[in-house]
């Protein structure tokens, strides 16, 4: 799989009714940090089955960044049937990614 | 047996440049950077006093360097380093997944942000505590905030954020600015900032989210408490240099004690970038240094 852009529209089906867990992605275009984490997303999606990754706009969903208390990006925010169970703030190595999810 | 002629520990603009230059001299380069290349100016949105590009992304900036000294040859491993060992004419690197061996190193570990040092900042980041004005100051368009420091990023960052804020306050554990005199005078002319002298920030209180702050007048101990949405701390930052304070002097604020020919007391050691002392730590500082302890590197390479 690769990294899913997910809108207002489709997180509840991508995102809160996902059957494996979720590593969400807040970001934006004019933040460094979050371009530079995105080479690790796309490779840790790559080919992965066991949890998705999801990419979120906070300029273009401005609600969900909202609803889901974001207030500094990069964001990743780990949900599992529906709940969020972990978050991390700024930009962090690709295993410590892994690990944020894989738990 | 060595892996690489020259390690250089960070890629940042100064490890990245000094790669450049190892590079060129004909060394072999290999680059551990912990978290991504380009280090604290990535968090910069324009750039725009660097010669030859008017305005460029510090993002941008960084991929750009990145592929020189890649297209050089350099190689870059993504990794933390821990611990420096000298073993003569062998440096050991070692790295939370190995380790590496060089006959010189340069250390470009640049700097983090320091901490206020209050109970629950760190659970906070993200959730009202911020250390980047310009990277979250968005989030808080028409609400109130409050920025602690009174160095040139605090009064900038306070600045920034009248734009966008209902209210902003600055907090200063002085009764002065040492930051630039025309930022300080702006601010003062501003309707929607408050300026809270000779106080210190004692208390976060939030619930999920940051709610207020207490600060605490260092003066008389008066406490008071503001409410407010966001807290942008910007009392300076701290040199990534504690993992290897065995084999380099530090000065008092932690920063590697090395003149510009960026030496440091072990030979086959050298530094460069926001980790040094010195008197100017901008992008084209680093990228100076970078080219100084890479010429020196090599030299003394060439010398063994």
């Amino acid at each position: 799989m690769s990294v899913i852009v997910v809108t207002k529209s489709n997180f509840e089906a991508e995102v809160l009714k996902s059957d494996v867990p979720v590593l969400a992605d807040f970001n934006a275009g004019w933040c460094g940090p979050c371009r530079a984490m995105k080479p690790m997303l796309d490779e840790l999606a790559e080919g992965n089955t066991a949890y998705k990754i999801v990419s979120i706009d906070i300029d273009e969903e401005d609600e969900l960044a909202d609803e889901y208390d974001v207030s500094s990006i990069p964001c990743l925010v780990v949900f599992k049937g529906g709940e969020e169970v972990n978050r991390s703030v700024g930009l962090i190595a690709k295993d410590a990614i892994a690990e944020l999810v894989e738990g | 047996m060595f892996d690489h002629d020259i390690i250089v520990v960070g890629g940042g603009p100064a490890g990245m440049t000094a790669a450049i230059y190892a590079r060129r001299a004909g060394k072999s380069v290999l680059v551990l950077e912990a978290l991504s290349c380009g280090g604290q100016i990535l968090n910069t949105p324009d750039i725009e006093n660097y010669p030859v590009e008017a305005h460029i992304s510090g993002f941008d900036f960084s991929q750009k360097v990145y592929e020189q000294a890649k297209g050089l040859g350099a190689e870059f491993k993504f990794e933390m380093a821990v611990e420096l060992r000298d073993e003569g004419d062998e440096k050991v690197v070692v790295t939370n997944k190995g380790e590496y061996r060089a006959k010189a190193v340069i250390l470009a570990t640049g700097s983090a942000n320091r901490k206020l040092g209050v109970e629950d900042e760190d659970r906070l980041v993200g959730r009202g505590v911020s250390y980047c004005a310009t990277c979250d100051g968005n989030f808080y368009r028409k609400k109130t905030v409050a920025v602690v420091g009174g160095g040139n990023t605090a009064l900038e960052d306070a600045l920034y954020l009248a734009d966008l804020c209902q209210k902003v306050y600055l907090i200063h554990r002085r009764d002065s600015f040492r930051g630039d005199d025309t930022n300080a005078e702006r601010l003062k002319a501003r309707e929607n900032v408050e300026i809270v002298y000779n106080a210190n920030v004692t208390k976060l209180i939030a619930e999920k989210k940051l709610k207020a702050i207490e600060v605490t007048d260092k003066n008389t101990g008066d406490v008071r408490t503001i409410e407010l949405n966001g807290l942008f701390v910007a009392v300076g930052r701290v040199p990534e240099n504690n993992n290897f304070a065995g084999l380099i002097d530090l000065d008092e604020a932690g920063y590697a004690a090395s003149g510009e020919d960026c030496h440091t007391r072990t030979p086959g050691v050298f530094v460069a970038g926001d980790n040094r002392a010195k008197a100017l730590r901008q992008l084209v500082t680093a990228t100076a240094d970078g080219a100084m302890a890479a010429t020196e590197a090599v030299k003394y390479v060439n010398e063994r």
